[in-house]
Parts: C-alpha cells; structure tokens; sequence
C-alpha cells in the first residue's frame, strides 16, 4: 500500500487518537512536572453563621500576578516523582538505612502510599491472571465436551460475569460478601468463626478482590480459548488418538500447543487490564485495605483540594509501568513482525 | 404505604407549584443559570427552586461535584455560575480564585437575606450560607432505658452505655460510626481532635500539628469504641451506619444532622426502631468543654468568569432558591436546619441547634486544611486495623500531608 | 473432538466433568440470580442486616408490602428517578460509539494489514500502550479543556471520547482479522483497475462482516460498561446507566433508595443478557475467524 493511500485509510482514527490520548498524556506529563506556585498567606477577619474567627486565607491578588507571569505554575522537575506521596526516594534510602532485615525494609515500604498501591496492583495482577487463565482454560475444554444443546446454555451463562459492567459485577458481590450476607455467612460457617468478615481484615479484602477479578475475567479466557478449542485440527487429534495418546496427553501435547498463540492473546489483554484495575475498589469499598494506582489517582482528584500534579505524577508512573510490563510482549511481537515481512 | 407514595407525590407537587411561585418573582430580565452542587436534599429543594427561575437553566447536583467544581468556573466564561459548597469546599474554590465578592450584588438585591447568612472573607462576602449541618448523638432511647441509662453527653459515658448494651445482650455491636476509610474517617479524628482541644496546625502557620497528645488521645478513644461496632466498620459512611441504626443493630452514634430527619422514614424500618428513635446534643469528651464535633454551613458562590448580567441572574435565582416562602412547606422544613428567615426549628432540628450553642467549633476553613483531610483520611485506616501505633499513624498523616502541602506551594 | 470422543468417555471422567461444569455453572450464574431475586425485596431484607435468610423469604418485605415481593425498587427508579432517561442516554451512546468506532476502525486496521511498512508496527505498538493506559488518569487531562470548549457534560463528547479510547482494541482486533483474509482477493481487484478503497469496498466489505461483528460486540461492551469517563464527563442530565447507578448508591439523596440501584443493576444488566443470547455464536464464530490469531 501507498504511503499517501495508507494515509488516508489511517488519518481517522490516528486523529482521534491523537486528540484524545495522545494529547492528554503530553498535558499530564507538563502537569507533573509544575506544581502550583507558593502561596502567598495573609491573615484575615472571616464571618459567617458561627461568628467571626480570624483565619488564614490566600491572597488572590498577590496570586493572580504571579499566575499571570507563569499560568503553569512554578517548575517542579522531578520534585513531585521523588516525595513522599509517589516514589519517596529520601523516605526509601532512609529505611534502607535504618532497618535491618529485608522483612523491616519491606514493612517500612509498605508505610508508604505509592508503594502499597504498587504492591497491590502487582499482586492483583500477578495473581489474577494466572489463575484466570487456568479456570478459562478448564471451563472450555470443559464446556466444549458437554452434549450440542447444554453447550449453548452453559457458553451464555459463562459469558455473564465478563459482560457485565465491572462496577455492577463488583457491587453484586459486594452484596454477597457482607457478612450477614449469603456468601458471606457461608464463608463464617466454614470457616466456624460466626465474627469473621471479609470487609474486615486486609488480606480477606485482597482474597475477595482477586476472587472478583478471576471471577469476572476468566469467561474473556474461556470463550477466546473455547473458539480456539473449535480449529485444533481434527486429523492431528485423530492420529493422536491412534498412536495411543491417554486424553491428557492429548490435551497436553496438541490441544494446549495449538492454542499457545492465544494463551499470550489472553495474558497480554488481562495484564493490561488488571493492572489499571479500579471498578473493584470502588465497588468493594476497600480503600482501607487496598489502593491500586488508578485509584490512587481518583483519590488524588476528588479529594477536598485537588492535588492534580501529584495525580499527574501518579499517572505517568502508571504508564511507564504499563510499559515495562508490555515491554516483553513488545520484543516478541517485533520479532513476528520481522519475520512476516522479511 | 401507597398512600405515602401519594403523599410524597403531592409533597413534589407543592414544591413544584412553591418553585414556581417563587419564579415569578425572580425578577431576572436576561442571563445564564447553570448550578453545580452536592445532592442531599435539601439542595435539590435549592436547586429545584432555583431552577424553576427561567427557561434553560440547568443544574448538576452530584456527589462528585468536588471533582468538577474548580474546573467548570476556570474556563471564561464558566460552565457553572454558581456553585453549592461547604466551609471545606468553599476552599477550594478561594484558593483557585474562581468565585467573584457578592458585596455589590447584596447591596441591588440583599434583601430577605440574612445577616449571618453571609459568609464574609477578608471584608468580603464570598457565600450565602442557607442551612448548617453539625454531627451529634442520634440514640435509642428504649435501649437506654432498658438498661438503665441516661443519654451519654460525653464519650466516656459513651463507652459505658455500650458496655452495658454488649453485656446485657440486648446488642453485640452497638454504636455506629460513619468510619469509612477516607473522608468520613478523617472527619470523626478532626471531631474527637477539637474535643480534645487539639489543633490540626501550629498557630498561625500551615506546619502540621496532628502528632501531639491530643491526636494520641483522639486516636485512642476511636479506637475503643471500634470496639464496640460491626466488624466492617471501615466500609460504613454514614449511609451504612443510618441502614445499620434502621435495622435495629446499634443504638448510639453520631451522625449529621442533616440526616436525622428521615433517618427512620424508610420502608421496612421495624417498629421498636421508629419509636426510640431519639437525638440529642453532641458529646464531649476527655473532660473538655468543646464538643467533639464541628459546625458546618452550605451555601452558595456566584462564579467569577461570567459577564455581570450572567452573575446577576444567578444571584437572583439562587435568591429565588432560598426564599423565605419555601419555608412554608412541611416537608422542606424538616430537610435541614435551615438559616433562612421565618425557618422554625423541627424536632429534628435539636441536635444541631444544641451543638451551635454548646459553642462547638466551625469546621477550619484553612486554604490547606482539605489537605490535611485527605491526608488523615489515607493514613488512619492503618492504626485502626490495629496496624501501627497511634504515634506513628499520626507521624506518617504528617508527613503525607507535608509532602501535598510543599506540592501545593503551602509548605516550603 | 467431540464427535469421536463423547462416546467413549469413562463414566468417572463424565461425572468429573458434570460436577466442574456444574459448580461452574453456580460460581458464574448464582450471584445474578439471587441479586435479581433481592431486587423485589425491601432494603432491610436485601441487605439482610438482620438475618440471612430474610433475603430469601422477605420478611420485612412481606411485613411492609403485604406479600414477599414488591415492585418498589423498580417503581422507584424508573418512575420517580425516571431511569428509563438513562437507559435512552446509553443506548444513543452505545449505537454511536459502535457505527463511529468500527468505521475508522475498519479502514485503519485494513490499512495496517495492507502496509507492510515498518511504521505499522510502531502504529500497533503505540496503540497497544494506548489501549493500556489506565483511562482516569486520560480523563484529568480532558476536563480543563472540555470546559474552556464549553463540550463538557454532553453525550458527543463522551461518544467521541469513548470512540478513541475503543480506537486501539478496534485497530488491533480487526488488523489481525484483516490479515486473515487473503491479500491476493484485492490485489487481484486491484490489478483490473480499482483503486484501493474500490478494492476494499467492492471485495473486502463483502467478507469482513463475522470479524466486525465480534469487534462491533467488544466495542459496545466498553461503551456500555464503561465508568470512569461517563462518570467524570457527562452532567447529571445527560448520564448514561453506570453513573446513574453509582449516583444512587453513593449518595445521601437516595437514603433508604438503594434498592432503587439494585433494581437498576438489574435492569442495566437485561439488555445485555439478550445481547449474548443472540449474538453467542457470533462472538465464538468472530473469533475463530481468525481475530484472534494475531
């Protein structure tokens, strides 16, 4: 194809892109690095229902001259990437100093925001995609074994958890794990404790969170890995089933190779999508036991001053993150890419 | 229950037909109205009203009106004409300096509003406060009586009275508490922190003041009544705590008082609930005289970048929002302790009115005060899950406050 | 597999088999059903502050509307709250998104599969990061300018934003489904004198439809689910269902009217249910096709 054709055929949606991602990633990045300028405070008399108190306010015109000198605000650098609220860079170098053992260091990591959110966001989607992948790939092969007329209603049930919208698949769960509610006494009966909550304590929040995220993710692995299931190749499996394979090995050496292509396609999109995991948190309440960094981020801006260097900064990290986690499918999709066109 | 469905209709279509008499008098010849605010009802009633005012004015009331506020009145001209804030959230908007002296306009246009209805900064009048909020006891009165109690004036006593509920098995966990992890959180530790007579900052500077004995002793006695609530307490804001009281499940705690009048008016409520359904002034505690509580006002902002007419339109109609005549309505008048001329207090209404004359303190309106709630708000969770001491829970709120503080350019 | 294999199945592997698919079926389907059987129950019961076993009998409901079931919450949002408002708003926004959306998105990813040149792999690379970003922190950079524009809180501009973020799945999914397609069909076109966008009209449009189709059924999916920019981005007249849900559980106004969003969830979640009815196979048959071989 033409370079000038090519062109045409892209120019849409590059445009929309570019506007609307593109754009916005280059104003967070400017936002991270300016900070609002320093405030000029002045006392004053403030009067309202309550009575007259003497207070500190901002001085609006003093403010205004140095905003109209430099609207961006004053130039941070990287002032904002290395306080306490992101990276923390004096904070970590001074525990690593003080503590003794890794498990210390860690403990006094964990004190700090940035590095909880980090360390959930990792978890959530170090844990959920693995154990997605399997349950996807189990309830395919699975439902692609059950009899023509059941498949179809088991494909529609299995498809529910994926379609519906995180926040509403969230909140119905949330529902349920309360603990007067249905799941959530099960759990106490099992567990025999009648007090056990799983709102309560912080790695009981995280078990609910993942589960929701296998849960809710694992129908996407099932119904790729179930249409994948429908091209093995029959012959292959057939000559298979002549040379004596037993059913696993089957699965095992023709199945599962078959559908390789598909288990990166999965872990790939899974990846991305739990790292910027937030419906969840939002839908659990679960603020106090777990931060990922997108809502970190939301916290940022709704909070009662909003802090939109430090939610820019947050960002940018997110995305270098992103890419570093993408950075080993990048190297193998270059390389198939390579191969195709040469 | 149809019938107060039919009942409720009808109070809608008073409050349309009051909305609209009010619009008659709006006196507004040309301009834009376009509202941004909280949702709790009464300022739907002061949105609604307002609104009736013209043709194509628009309203956005919506819990997340802080995340959009500050941007939709920065743009020239703004969005929003006016928007509906709090002590805490009038802040923001100073500091970005979007909202315009209502001075000029109280002078053409002030009267039916009252005095202490004007929030006044630096000489200014920047808001026009209509009703004040406060938290303050919400109790069970035939629970009490059961065991033998007077209501609790003090948090002490408090513990006591919970103690005795537990041990009498009448309830495992007693008292509620909007607890929720983030701001509801934050704000309980600023209540029990003024009880205690702390102060959130070095007099007189935006230094951080939260670790001292008094935060300490603040934490503490939070703690001890976390004792005494359900498990899940982190995840409760105010409205899981109300569904907890309605269900019958606790039977002391604080709450606004701007939720105390329909506290038991949902369906289902079971009857022994709606018949000790009491409240009373708020609590102190640790021996102070201050209540462990603050004063709140709403009220509402005229936008900066708008032309003047624009500004004047949205003046009147918000007028027109809080006029006296809305205080006619039953209904309107139990929805909050309103500042509005010929408003006279409902039962509901105690509560709050108790908390302004026991001279509780107004909640800071501080430039870096929202930072300092965010910042408690994040940090407290840790302590009351039993993770770290109180010392260094408050040490790290300071610390995460001073990095947001050097940030903002409140800190050096 | 299936054909050869059903008949001489263990017994042991088929109850194996039945059991996991069972417990499946429970684990996928279960909360769906009791949250839709709650939907007809009071609070108080739903919620089962009291006891468990009230969110199944409704005794509460039984004791304020005379009967286990109640049509409250259902009535209240669509009636009072007027939810039906909301259900207009996504379905304007959905079909907007999905027609704007797999219209560049088709033309991009064909030109993508037809380049050849090493730029398309930096275009894929590019849009793969792009689909990774976490979309609130994109939504902080709109909103200044949204308002400066005077666009914020209307459906366009959140069908517009909507379409871009969709933009780098669209591209992805229907790049490798292009690529399935043989090139020799319009080049073959090509050679007895079309242009290229003849050659994509006349021999392309006819065979891409199970690939747009599967792409057309994620690209709903988003715009339907989607939370975070709907949230941020539409004014209160102009929400779509997701907010509107959120607007009425995380808020004092509907205190004692969370079954209003209960009701609502379930409402919000039929529509999508008939969807997978009817498009189930496409969305297999999409994907076998070939999008998702890349």
């Amino acid at each position: 194809m033409k370079n000038r054709t090519f062109f045409w055929f892209f120019a849409p949606t590059a445009l929309a892109m570019l506007l609307f991602i593109a754009f916005p990633i280059v104003s967070i990045i400017m936002q991270s690095v300016f900070a609002p300028h320093e405030a000029i405070l002045i006392e004053s008399e403030n009067c309202g229902p309550f009575g007259c108190t003497t207070e500190t306010v901002v001085d609006q015109e003093a403010m205004e001259t140095l905003n109209a000198e430099r609207p961006w605000g004053r130039f941070a650098g990287l002032e904002i990437y290395t306080n306490r609220g992101h990276l923390a860079t004096s904070e970590v170098a001074e525990a690593w100093r003080t503590t003794d053992s890794m498990g210390a260091f860690f403990s006094e990591l964990g004190d700090l925001p940035f590095y909880r959110a980090m360390a959930f966001t990792l978890t959530y989607t170090f844990v959920c995609t693995p154990f997605l992948i399997m349950l996807g790939f189990a309830v395919a092969v699975a439902v692609n074994s059950l009899h023509r007329r059941v498949k179809g209603l088991m494909i529609f049930f299995s498809l529910l958890p994926m379609i519906v919208p995180p926040l509403i698949g969230a909140l119905v769960l949330f529902w349920m794990i309360d603990s007067r509610g249905v799941l959530g006494q099960l759990v106490s009966w099992m567990a025999n404790d009648p007090t056990l909550s799983l709102k309560a304590s912080t790695p009981l929040v995280w078990i609910s969170l993942i589960v929701y995220g296998v849960w809710s993710s694992a129908p996407f692995a099932f119904v790729v890995f179930y249409a994948g299931l429908q091209t093995v190749p029959k012959d292959t499996l057939e000559s298979a089933q002549m040379d004596g394979a037993t059913r696993w090995q089957q699965i095992r050496f023709v199945v599962i190779p078959h559908l390789a292509p598909l288990v990166t396609f999965v872990a790939l999109i899974q990846l991305m999508d739990n790292f910027r995991v937030l419906e969840p948190i939002i839908g659990f309440q679960a603020q106090a036991h777990a931060e990922s960094l997108s809502s970190f981020i939301l916290s940022d801006l709704g909070g009662e001053t909003r802090q939109l260097s430090s939610a820019a900064a947050t960002s940018v990290l997110t995305i270098i993150g992103v890419a570093i986690l993408l950075s080993p499918v990048l190297v193998r999709t270059w390389r198939d890419f390579r191969g195709r066109s040469h | 229950m149809f019938l107060k469905k039919v009942a409720m209709a009808g109070a809608f279509a008073l409050m349309g037909t009051t909305a609209m008499a009010a619009g008659h008098g709006c006196g507004i010849t040309d301009g834009r109205v376009s509202i941004v605010g909280n949702e709790f009802p009464a300022i739907q009633t002061v949105g609604a009203a307002a609104v009736a005012c013209g043709e194509g004015f628009t309203k956005n009331l919506t819990a997340d009106h802080q995340q959009i506020n500050v941007a939709g009145m920065s743009g020239n001209p703004a969005e929003y004409t006016t928007a509906i804030v709090a002590n805490s959230s009038i802040v923001a908007l100073m500091n970005e300096d979007v909202i315009r002296p209502l001075d000029d306009l109280i002078a053409k246009h002030g009267d039916g509003i009252n005095k202490n209805q004007l929030i006044t900064i630096n000489g200014q009048v920047m808001a026009v406060a209509f009703m004040a909020n406060a938290q303050h006891l919400v109790y069970r009165a035939d629970v009490l009586e059961q065991v033998g109690l007077e209501p609790p004036t003090t948090y002490e006593e408090m513990l006591a009275a919970a103690e005795a509920i537990r041990a009498a098995g009448i309830m495992e966990n007693p008292v509620g508490g909007a607890y929720a992890a983030g701001w509801n959180l934050a704000q309980e530790f600023n209540n029990m922190f003024l009880g205690m007579g702390g102060s959130h900052f070095k007099a007189g500077t935006a230094e951080p003041n939260v670790n001292t004995e008094a935060g300490v002793k603040a934490l503490e006695m939070m703690k001890a009544l976390s004792a005494y609530m359900n498990p899940d307490f982190l995840t409760h804001d105010s409205n899981a705590t109300n569904a907890e009281f309605r269900a019958g499940n606790t039977a002391i705690m604080n709450m606004w008082g701007s939720r105390a009048a329909t506290l038991v008016t949902a369906e289902g409520v079971p009857q022994e609930v709606v018949d000790g359904f009491a409240i009373a002034g708020p609590m102190t505690v640790g021996g102070g005289d201050t209540p462990a509580t603050t004063l709140w006002w709403d009220g509402w902002t005229v936008a900066k970048n708008i032309s003047d007419a624009d500004a004047e339109a949205t003046f009147l109609a918000m007028k027109a929002g809080i006029a006296p005549s809305l205080m006619e309505d039953e209904e309107i008048r139990t929805q909050a302790v309103w500042l509005i001329e010929g408003y006279e207090p409902t039962e509901a209404a105690v509560g709050v009115f108790a908390a302004a004359n026991a001279g509780s303190i107004p909640y800071p309106m501080l430039p870096y005060m929202g930072l300092m709630h965010t910042a408690l708000g994040a940090e407290l969770a840790d302590f009351m899950q039993g993770n770290e001491s109180a010392e260094q829970a408050l040490a790290d709120v300071e610390a995460a406050y001073t990095a947001a503080a050097k940030e903002n350019g409140f800190l050096n | 597999m299936e054909s050869s294999g059903v008949d001489r199945r263990p017994l042991s592997l088929k109850i194996g088999l039945w059991i996991f698919v069972g417990i499946w079926f429970v684990i996928a389907a279960f909360p769906f059903f009791w949250t839709v059987w709650g939907s007809f129950k009071v609070e108080l019961d739903f919620f089962s502050i009291a006891d468990w076993t009230n969110a199944i009998f409704g005794r509460n409901t039984e004791a304020t509307h005379g009967s286990p079931f109640t049509l409250a919450g259902y009535e209240g949002a669509f009636i009072q709250e007027e939810f039906w408002r909301n259900a207009i708003n996504t379905l304007i926004v959905c079909v907007c998104v999905v027609t704007v959306s797999l219209t560049i998105g088709t033309l991009g990813g064909y030109a993508l599969s037809r380049s050849g040149k090493k730029y398309v792999f930096w275009f894929l690379i590019i849009a793969l990061m792009f689909r990774a970003l976490p979309q609130v922190a994109l939504v902080s950079g709109y909103l200044p300018i949204f308002f400066d524009w005077n666009v914020w809180g209307y459906l366009p501009t959140a069908i517009i934003v909507l379409v871009a973020i969709n933009q780098p799945f669209t591209l992805w999914m229907l790049h490798s489904f292009f690529e399935s397609i043989p090139k020799d069909l319009d080049e073959a076109a090509m050679v007895d004198g079309c242009t290229q966008f003849q050659a994509f009209r006349h021999v392309i449009i006819p065979v891409m439809w199970p690939g747009v189709i599967t792409t057309g059924l994620f690209s709903f999916l988003l715009a339907y689910n989607d939370f975070i920019v709907t949230t941020m981005i539409l004014n209160e007249g102009n929400r779509t269902m997701i907010p509107q849900i959120a607007a009425f559980l995380g808020t004092t106004y509907t205190e004692g009217n969370v079954m209003f969003a209960v009701a609502a969830v379930v409402s919000a979640t039929v529509p999508l249910f008939i969807l997978v009815m009817f498009f189930q196979r496409q969305i297999v048959s999409g994907l076998t096709a070939g999008a998702v071989k890349g």
